[in-house]
This record gives C-alpha cells, structure tokens and sequence, in this order.
C-alpha cells in the first residue's frame, strides 16, 4: 500500500475473537455516565414526588427488561438468567428499598439516594471473600446504570433498536447488551476491552459473529456510522477504508466465506502430510461441554484437559464423585481416541480463603500446580483416585504440571502409587497400564528433559507458560507483552531439545499452547518432529487443512534454516514467507496479517 | 404463624445467584416473609443480593424462620428446594 488515498485511512489492531470479515458501518454504544448530582429536596412535596419518580424509572427498566427477555433469540435463551437476576437485583430491598428509604429519610433526589445505595452495596460486597459473589456487584452496576439513564430521561440507547446491519462498537459489551442486540442486524462486534476468554469473545463465538477485542482506543477513534473494516481472522479494524482496501476486503470475505466450508467439510479426514506423515491433532479443553464440538471438528483425543474449573466454581472443593462423573464422561464420548488429564493447575492464591495461605507476591513462581499438590497430597489424591477410577471406563492419560525437576516427578508418582495401591486393595477397577506424562513448561525441565524422559511415558510442551518463563515475560503486562515471541530462537531450540530427548528415550512428545493454532507455525512444528498437536477445537479444521498440503520432509530441512536464524522477527519473516508460497490460500483468506 | 427449621446446602455449586433467585422467586408466592439466618447473621429472605453476601458453599446449614399465615407450607415448599440442590444435578 503506497498510494496517498490512503492517508485518511486509520488501522487498529485488537485480539481476533471469531473469524471472518465484516465491511459496514459503525454504531457506537456510548456508555459514558451520567453525571449525577446531589439535591436537598426542602419541602416534603418535593420529596414524594421524589419517591414517585423513582418508583416509575424502577417500572420503566423493568418493561424494558422483560422485553428484552422475550424477544431474546432462541440461541441465546440460556443466558436469559441473567436478565431473571436482573429483574430481581431490580426490587431488591437492598436496592430498591434502601433507595427509597434515603430519598424519604434523607430528603435526597433519586440519583444521589441510588448511588448511595449502590456504594453501600458495593462496599458489602467487597468484603465477601467468595470472588465468584463478590463478582455478582456488576449485576448491580448494571442495573443501577438502567435506573440511571432512566431517571435523566434518557430513552435509553436501546441495542434492539438498531435498524440497519452495523458493526457494533462499544467499551465492553455487558451480557443484557449482548442479549438485547437484534442479533439479525450485527455483523460484527469490536470492542476496548476484553480478550479471548471475555464475555463477548463467548457471545461472538455463540452467535458465530467476527468480533476483534481489547482494541483499546476503538471508541475515541471511530465515530457513529464510520465505515469499518473488521477481520475477525487477523484482529485488523480499519476505520474510514479506501475504495481499494474495501474492494480488496470483499474479496477475502467472500474466499474466507468459501475457505472455511471447504475446510469444515474435510475435518474428518486425517491430518496427513503430501509425504505420507500423519500427525495427530487434539484438543485442550476447559469443560465437559466442550467434549462435543471436539468430536465435531475431527479432533483426534483431547491432547490437554485443564481441571480447574470444578474447583473455581464454588468455594467448597469438588468431591471425588463429582470429578470422577465428570471425567468419565469425557473419557466415553471421546473413546476410543486418549484424553490427558492434566492435574490441578492452580495456584495456592486462588484457595487463600479455605486454606489461609497468605497472598503471594508474584503467583507465577509461587505455590501452585504441582507445588500446591504436593504440599496438599489429600486433595491431590481425592483428584488422583476420580482420574484412575475414570480410567477404567476410557483411554485416559495423566499428565503432572509445572514440573521443574525429577524430585517432583518422584514425589507425585508415588503418590500416584499410593492411590492405585488402595484401588487395588479395595477392589476398584482402573486402567493399570495408564500412561504418565509431564508438561515441559519450565525451562528447568527442559535442561533436564534427558533425565526425566527416563520417568515418563510422555511430554506435552505447554508453551504458553514455557515462552512466559523462559522469556521472563508477564504475558497480561500490557507493557511487556510486545516480547512475548513464539519465534524466539531461544524457545524454538528449547522445544528442539525437548523433542530430540524424547525421541532418544522413545517416549511420545507433543506440544499444547496457542502456538499450535497459529497457522504460521505450523510448519515450524512439524518440522520440529513433535507427535501430535493440541488445540482449541475451532482451530482444528485449518490445522489439518494446512498440515495436508506441507511435506514432513520440506518442513525438516527448513527447520534446519529456521533453527539458525538469530532473532525472533527474522524467524517469522523467513516462515511467513515460506508459509505464503506453500498454503497459498491461507493469505488470500486473510488468515496471514499482511 | 412462626416456622424455624435448620437447613442444609447440598448442591455443589453453593448458594449462588441461580440458587437465591430460586429462593426468592418461591417466596414471592407466599404471604409469610422468611429470614435466612447463618452465624448470627439473619437476613431477609426476598432479597436476593442480601442471601448473597451470607455467601454459603455446599454443606453450610442456615436457620430459615418463617412468620406469616401461610408459613407451613413455604417451609415445606422451601425444604424441598433445598432437598432437591435446588434443581441442580450436582
């Protein structure tokens, strides 16, 4: 691009949530709050009507809530909750009354009373050391925000009002937002804040609707009816695009549109290179539910089961029952293809409250993972019997993280032996040949790789947290993240290492981490020699599709340049190249930023 | 009419925000009003941010008093919801 028409031209870029490309106009949710001023209210007249006022702002958000519900779209009816909860924070006494009551006793105006309730609220729930509850304060914010706007006599900028296909472009989008929307008439979503895992990533990829997150600038930058240009592919949003870059936009929505059927449509087929190597391709996944959608794009096993969510849900840990159910679900619906466990991956911060431990300086290098279950061996082993026991009714592998030597390889299999021993001696069925591996994730452990190859039967590269340790790079620190490099010579010879002591034991090694569903770096890891890769499950349609056209043996001696290149940039420019020749479609799909 | 009765959190998730609504929104068909009552804390029973912030994980056991003429039966009513996890599988 060097022609001047495109001065006028302005490029962000955010974190790509659901894929695809989006070209229309802006419309802004402005969120911005009204400001609220304190009155003395002198006579008593005055203050009933007050009251009244109040009461007919708290009548007119809840039409407006249970409108929204009905006209909610059946796909997003589950969220309706929400919206229930909504309704009763709405007449709560807590609220609704104590406002009243302020506006009464205190002869306030109503947005004074309110936030002073809201405060009060706000300050009660602070205190509740159950981070899920003491979360539920948005709830409140939300609704209070409602009987704000009401009561200035705003109509309320309503999302179901829309009545032309938009881009939507907000701060952050709150769940009764995202369920109000006339879901028919948003083509895409961006948004400041957020990233893969907030809540409109989760809406967007429900309503399969392209959506960039955590722009930062987006709503000081586009204004109401903007001309966009969102892909949702790369995290590229172009505001005010020239006729160039729109016509050149439109051709890679309508390839991506054909791309991603034709790809979906060969999901079931093997991922097998133009040579004849076929290369597992697995899933990580957070919940039961996921298990489903795996089957669905062709996954091969579930390369990494992450088992934290059991235990953040409530304070009171999981019982063995309960995790044992949920295991052997995953194991049946996935048999006969393997699922590996990975053992709780928390940090003792997260248990403060039932445990009192105190709160850590720096949780990355703190108590958590495997540390935290070996100094708690009794809730390790409850999770350790619901595994083995899970064992029985599917291929189910275990898998120790944050291993950083083989003492704690040695300290947690024998824990393991502890716990088959009383299977054993109560007559409980498991799996007795189940498999054992370890998360290479610390650069110690990979030093070491050789020697603890001897204890395993398996590695999985975690390199989300291996690039983060070994590049001492706080991947959520804003002014660091820039360094987080996949590409960084020193990471790819660290897997390097790790795959060559592996293969030299003659144990299996794959690698799971978001480096597995970057299309550029696909070619990098087979070319690495790794057995299988993991990803989330949406990636896995591409993944195969790219790894059918790349051959084993090219992949091998080009790794053998790659591995010499000294920066992380030149890295990625030498495979971005190479990757643009070899998958041709993947940039005309808009899959590679340009 | 008073009713007191001790009960006792069985579903694994606590008593949430599904859970209070249930409770608030079963208490919304009775005239009796109920106060929830945990470690000399007692609040009262229409509010669900006010059950929240007793902030109760599975196996803690609350006072449930009921005062109204139709107490009896939204103690029973409310009893099964507590029996039955409050419709929740785990």
């Amino acid at each position: 691009m060097t022609s001047d028409s495109t001065a006028e031209e302005r490029r962000l870029r955010g974190v790509p949530v659901y894929p695809g490309v989006v070209i229309g106009k802006a419309h802004l949710v402005d969120r911005s709050r009204v400001k609220i001023m304190y009155q003395y209210l002198v006579n008593d007249d005055r203050v009933q009507s007050e009251a009244r006022r109040f009461e007919t702002a708290v009548r007119t958000v809840e039409k407006q809530l249970l409108a929204i519900k009905n006209e909610m779209p059946g796909r997003v009816k589950e969220h309706s909750f929400i919206l229930d909860s909504h309704l009763l924070i709405l007449k709560d006494s807590m609220l609704y009354g104590s406002t009243l009551d302020r506006i009464l006793a205190e002869k306030i105006n109503a947005e004074w009373a309110l936030k002073k309730s809201l405060e009060n609220l706000k300050e009660i729930f602070r205190q509740i050391d159950d981070e899920y509850i003491s979360n539920r304060i948005s709830d409140v914010e939300n609704v209070t925000e409602r009987i704000m706007r009401t009561l200035a006599g705003e109509p309320g900028q309503s999302l179901s009002d829309i009545d032309q296909r938009v881009i939507i472009t907000a701060h952050d989008l709150s769940p009764a937002d995202t369920t109000e929307l006339n879901i028919g008439k948003v083509m895409g979503f961006i948004t400041d804040v957020g990233g893969r895992t907030s809540h409109t990533a989760i809406m967007a990829q429900a309503l399969e609707i392209p959506a960039v997150v955590g722009l930062e600038k987006a709503t000081a930058l586009v204004d109401d009816n903007d001309l966009l240009i969102v892909d949702g592919s790369t995290g590229d949003v172009i505001i005010d695009p020239d006729e160039e870059t729109i016509i050149r936009y439109q051709e890679k929505a309508l390839q991506l549109e054909k791309y991603k059927s034709s790809i979906a449509r060969k999901s079931h087929l093997p991922a097998q290179t133009v040579d004849g190597h076929r290369v597992p391709i697995t899933a990580n996944i957070e919940f039961l539910e996921e298990v489903a959608a795996v089957r669905e794009y062709g996954g091969e096993g579930i390369g990494l089961y992450r088992t934290e969510f059991l235990y953040l849900r409530s304070r009171g840990f999981p019982t063995e029952e309960e995790l044992f159910e949920d295991y052997r679900e995953v194991a049946e619906i996935m048999y006969p293809f393997p699922v590996s466990i990975r053992t709780l991956d928390l940090g003792g911060d997260k248990f403060a409250s039932a445990l009192d431990i105190s709160k850590e300086m720096n949780p990355a290098l703190g108590l958590r993972a495997i540390r935290f279950c070996l100094n708690e061996p009794e809730i390790f082993k409850v999770q350790l019997r619901a595994i083995l026991r899970a064992s029985a009714h599917g291929k189910i592998q275990l898998m120790f993280p944050m291993i950083s030597g083989l003492q704690e390889i040695i300290a947690a299999k024998q824990i393991l032996g502890e716990v088959k021993q009383e299977l054993e001696e109560k007559g409980i069925e498991y799996d007795r040949e189940i498999k054992v591996g370890i998360m290479i994730e610390v650069p110690s452990a990979v030093i070491m790789a050789e020697i603890l190859a001897q204890h395993v039967d398996f590695f999985s590269i975690g390199t989300n947290d291996l690039i983060q340790y070994a590049l001492a790079i706080d991947r959520v620190n804003e002014h660091v993240a820039y360094m987080y490099q996949p590409f960084h010579p020193a990471i790819l010879k660290m897997i390097q290492h790790v795959v060559e002591m592996a293969k030299k034991a003659g144990i299996a090694v794959s690698l799971c981490g978001e480096m597995a569903s970057d299309p550029l770096c696909i070619s990098v890891l087979l070319g690495l020699g790794l057995d299988a890769l993991s990803m989330n499950a949406r990636t896995i349609p591409l993944v195969k599709n790219i790894i059918r056209q790349l051959s084993m043996e090219q992949a091998r001696t080009e790794f053998e340049k790659v591995i010499c290149l000294p920066t992380a940039s030149e890295v990625r420019e030498f495979i971005q190249d190479r990757t643009r020749e070899l998958v041709p479609e993947l940039a005309q799909t808009g899959y590679l930023s340009e | 009419m008073e009713s007191i009765k001790t009960l006792k959190i069985r579903n694994s998730l606590g008593l949430h925000a599904r859970a209070a609504a249930k409770i608030v929104e079963l208490g919304n068909r009775y005239h009796a009003r109920l106060f929830l009552k945990k470690d000399g804390q007692e609040v009262d029973g229409s509010s669900i941010l006010s059950i929240l912030t007793l902030s109760c994980p599975k196996d803690t056991e609350m006072e449930a008093r009921i005062v109204g003429a139709d107490a009896e039966q939204f103690m029973e009513a409310l009893n099964a919801l507590f029996e039955e996890k409050f419709g929740e599988k785990k």
